[in-house]
């Protein structure tokens, strides 16, 4: 005879150590395996699509910076292409380098916020994540150095940046350059090698790359069931089509497959930065031509962008005004989330955190 | 090349194609983008995911005042390129129904809910049709022009 | 006066106390002794184990101070960072600050719960692990009391902390707290086994359960001579500790803090003073056992070595508590019965054999047994590592996985299928 069970329902979050931000989910358990997932999203909702109307292009900047709060160059540099071509600005060569350098740089922080804490999920008690934000601090002073601002730097603008990195930022740069290769064999001999990390992510939360591309998911996690999908390298936008790189890729789309593509994706960003200081030339930031105050013509622009999350693009309407009809932000944390139900049901209780690490999220771009 | 174009499908491109999947659904077509009538939407959208468009990038709506337009971007994988198709709906700021594309793509289960519940726009078929981000019982639609 | 006099902790103390005309007193004991008047023995008797109780409880405080500093202090180390450092020297009072913050916190209780069982079981939970201090021994001559039947002692109250999480979740009703609970049972069932098996294979060959008697029969440390009992003991342990990699019943990440997400205030810090105290017996307890106890060489007094070898066995704790991610609970169960429970089995059938042709080992037999021991320990170890252990290799750092693959960047590779 079977014994008599009664499933019981959790609400995990919004106030919750792993929901990594205001996140929530009403769970159903049968023990402690996870029958039902109702994901809860708009605790963190701002309307900053509302907002963006009422504000300049280069006002909306600031917005982009608050959207995903760990990696706000890319945000930067989504809103400002999709700006850029909907304006027709030719930017100039220095400010795209310094642009695809603060992505690139942004990316790894990125990617270390997001392993960092997926390995928090796991259980470990901090170490990889302090070693991780050690590295992302240096990242950060780059960036203040960059352009006065750790966080939401709003650094970009149409044709190019607002100011030119000062001289104290190329050794500093060369430094990280020289230093990160050897952290990130640090996290590999702490992490990528332990059996536990490998019993625990081995096979857990597999979707096969078929339903991720139905699904509309993009980025790591599509690359890492195989998909050779990386906009840098199929739809170069900036001087991505000048530098070589190669894109990590693991078939087996499991947790454990998303973290290693992640640290591979780390290396290659640090070997794209090095190839663009080979190839940054002196000269304006930004072309003179452009002005304070951009008046698009009337129409619509979509630029999609390889973000650390997945494709991030701006589909901005103009109605020739100096603020967006319409600034529509395709966040690839929300749709991300579209197959959460589908990989946590059937999974433990314990997997269920550490499956929503490994999709990386951040709430300031789900809710907007 | 900062902001690269290339992968644009060109709209007479497109509007030829979906001509051929649903012949007299298109009702007009601009330099990369199409628009369809959308009571023939699944059967265009249904062709053009056969025809390679794998992934529904994005679902927006947008309020031109005297009506509403829902815009799609499709993107197709195996052939590298992007597609945009348009819909108008909503004539005269009445009660704007769209059919739902999710029983062709997953994707739009997230989406086309956040269109609802900033725009407004409803989606049929869709089976989780309510608000994802405000709450239950919010009054009106934020991202509405009449809405401030 | 029979047994107590065995410790000389307990002859100093009641000879300071009593004037009695005993032989072993003449002499010793603060001020010449005889304190009390004569005829009063009775009362000097239980002064005596009054105070010895209530030195040796707030050395207990002190130590789990100590241990929260230590630990706090070892984990920032390991992390690369500094850990406390700014209150006193070395930062050595900020636990006592972290005490006093922890009594003047409002003390919330839950509208749902049952409020005698939600008050009792932080007082329930500190009684097991204080009462494990009462047997160990401290040094030579150095104890509470030398019962005969001390390992099954430790084992039987070891195991009634988790009567305690089961009345926290209860009282609390909390459904993480639940998880926790039911967890914490599930655990305690499966891993009591093998940590008593464990034993067995230290039973024979020291041939009593009283502690005193098993230190004294270690001329060679146990651990040398029973490495598998050691590393099972020890696993085993951590897990009834509820410690990384086992520490599913109150996982951060995953159900806040089990059984106590809600308590606070001093109800919470006793929570905390208990898992820390039970944490330094149990060192004690696998001191006495594997260690060697209070063995030393002489200049340094035995209790100093009997405490260092606890801190090395806390250092290690914490060090694995720094380094591993938790396991998941189902893992932590077939661990238990498929690894953990034939291993112990496996030392004890090796363990009998060998006593079998030495029954009574001398010295040089005991390093003939530890010989053999540690090979069938390494190939077991190795065996079911190959069995168990994960299905992927891991790999080392720097090199690709095998399951990552590099497209090259010139010739990129078409994403596989096409419509659906």
């Amino acid at each position: 005879m079977p014994l008599k069970t009664e499933p019981i329902t959790i609400n995990v979050g919004p106030q919750h150590p792993s929901t990594h931000g205001v996140f929530r989910m009403r769970v159903t358990f049968d023990g402690e395996e996870v029958i039902d997932v109702e994901p809860i999203f708009g605790y963190l909702h701002r309307g900053s699509e509302k907002l963006a109307e009422s504000r300049t292009y280069t006002q909306i900047v600031t917005l982009t910076d608050r959207m995903d709060y760990v990696a706000s160059m890319t945000s930067n540099l989504s809103f400002i292409l999709s700006v850029e071509k909907l304006s027709g600005i030719d930017p100039s060569p220095r400010g795209v380098w310094l642009r695809m350098i603060a992505a690139e740089l942004q990316r790894i922080a990125s990617h270390l916020v997001a392993t960092g804490f997926f390995l928090q999920d796991l259980g470990t008690l901090g170490t990889p994540l302090i070693y991780m934000m050690r590295e992302r601090e240096t990242i950060l002073e780059l960036f203040e150095r960059l352009c006065g601002a750790r966080i939401t730097n709003s650094y970009m603008r149409p044709g190019g940046v607002f100011m030119d990195a000062p001289d104290d930022f190329w050794p500093a740069l060369d430094r990280f350059l020289a230093d990160m290769p050897h952290r990130i064999d640090e996290y590999e001999d702490l992490i990528s090698g332990n059996e536990i990390v490998a019993v625990r992510c081995d096979g857990v939360a597999v979707v096969d790359s078929q339903t991720l591309i139905d699904a509309s998911i993009t980025g790591p996690m599509l690359r890492a069931s195989g998909i050779d999908w990386d906009l840098r390298n199929r739809q170069p936008y900036e001087y991505y089509d000048r530098v070589k790189f190669n894109r990590p890729l693991a078939t087996a789309s499991d947790n454990y497959a998303r973290y290693i593509v992640r640290i591979h994706e780390m290396r290659e960003s640090l070997g794209i930065i090095k190839q663009c200081l080979e190839q940054i030339e002196p000269g304006p930031v930004r072309p003179e031509s452009v002005p304070f105050l951009i008046r698009p013509p009337a129409g619509d622009s979509y630029v999609g962008t390889e973000s650390p999350k997945g494709e991030l693009g701006f589909y901005l309407v103009s109605d020739g005004g100096v603020a967006p009809y319409r600034c529509k932000v395709r966040a690839p944390s929300l749709i991300n989330l579209t197959l959460l139900r589908e990989m946590l049901i059937g999974d433990k209780l314990a997997d269920l955190f550490v499956t929503f690490g490994s999709i990386d999220i951040n709430m300031g771009e789900v809710d907007r | 090349m900062p902001a690269n174009t290339a992968f644009d499908t060109s709209g007479e491109d497109l509007a030829t194609q979906i001509e051929a999947i649903a012949s007299s659904s298109v009702t007009a077509n601009g330099d990369t983008d199409v628009w369809v009538s959308s009571d023939r939407l699944l059967d265009v959208m249904n062709g053009l995911k056969e025809a390679g468009y794998e992934m529904l990038i994005g679902v927006t709506g947008v309020d031109y005042v005297g009506y509403f337009e829902v815009v799609y971007h499709l993107l197709s994988l195996s052939q590298n390129k992007r597609a945009i198709v348009k819909v108008k709906c909503g004539e005269g700021r009445i009660d704007p129904v769209m059919p739902s594309v999710l029983s062709v793509w997953r994707g739009a289960e997230l989406q086309e809910r956040e269109v609802y519940d900033l725009m407004g726009i409803r989606f049929e078929g869709h089976d989780d049709m309510k608000r994802i981000f405000l709450w239950e019982g919010f009054e009106g639609h934020p991202h509405r022009k009449d809405f401030l | 006066m029979p047994d107590p006099f065995d410790s000389i902790l307990y002859q100093y103390v009641y000879c300071t106390l009593s004037s009695t005309d005993d032989v072993a007193c003449v002499g010793s004991g603060l001020f010449g002794g005889g304190l009390l008047p004569g005829g009063l023995e009775w009362l000097a008797y239980v002064l005596t184990a009054v105070t010895i109780v209530a030195v040796l409880i707030n050395a207990i405080l002190g130590g789990v101070l100590m241990m929260i500093w230590g630990e706090r202090r070892l984990l920032g180390r390991f992390q690369g960072r500094t850990g406390p450092n700014r209150w006193g020297p070395f930062g050595l009072l900020t636990p006592i600050a972290d005490a006093v913050k922890t009594m003047f916190k409002e003390d919330v209780m839950p509208t749902v719960s049952d409020r005698l069982v939600f008050t009792a079981a932080p007082i329930l939970m500190l009684f097991p692990a204080l009462l494990i201090y009462a047997v160990l021994p401290f040094g030579a001559g150095t104890w509470l009391a030398d019962i005969n039947v001390a390992l099954l002692f430790i084992i039987a109250i070891g195991g009634a902390n988790v009567l305690a999480i089961v009345a926290a979740a209860l009282g609390s009703g909390n459904r993480y707290a639940m998880f926790s609970a039911m967890r914490s049972v599930a655990m305690l069932i499966s891993y009591e086994i093998p940590l008593v098996i464990s034993l067995i294979g230290v039973l024979m060959l020291s041939g009593s359960l009283s502690l005193v008697a098993i230190v004294n029969a270690q001329t060679l440390p146990f651990f040398i001579v029973q490495p598998l009992g050691f590393f099972v003991f020890l696993v085993a342990s951590m897990a009834e500790l509820n410690r990384t990699p086992f520490d599913v019943a109150e996982a951060e990440s995953e159900i806040v803090a089990g059984y106590m997400t809600d308590y606070s205030s001093m109800k919470f810090g006793l929570f905390f003073l208990s898992e820390f105290a039970a944490t330094i017996a149990t060192s004690g307890v696998i001191t006495a056992v594997f260690l060697g106890g209070w063995h030393g060489f002489d200049p340094i007094p035995s209790q100093i070595w009997f405490i260092g070898k606890m801190v090395a066995v806390l250092a290690v704790i914490v060090w694995i508590r720094a380094s591993w991610p938790r396991l998941r609970i189902d893992q932590i169960m077939n661990f238990a019965w498929k690894a953990l429970f034939e291993l112990t089995l496996i030392n004890l059938v090796v363990s009998g054999i060998l006593l079998l042709i030495w029954p009574s080992p001398s010295t040089t037999e005991l390093w003939y047994m530890a010989g053999i021991n540690w090979v069938v320990f390494l190939a077991s170890i190795y065996i079911f590592g190959k069995v168990l252990g994960p299905k992927h290799d891991p790999v080392k750092a720097g090199n690709i996985q095998p399951d990552v693959t590099l497209s090259d960047s010139d010739a990129p590779a078409l994403p596989t299928g096409g419509g659906d």
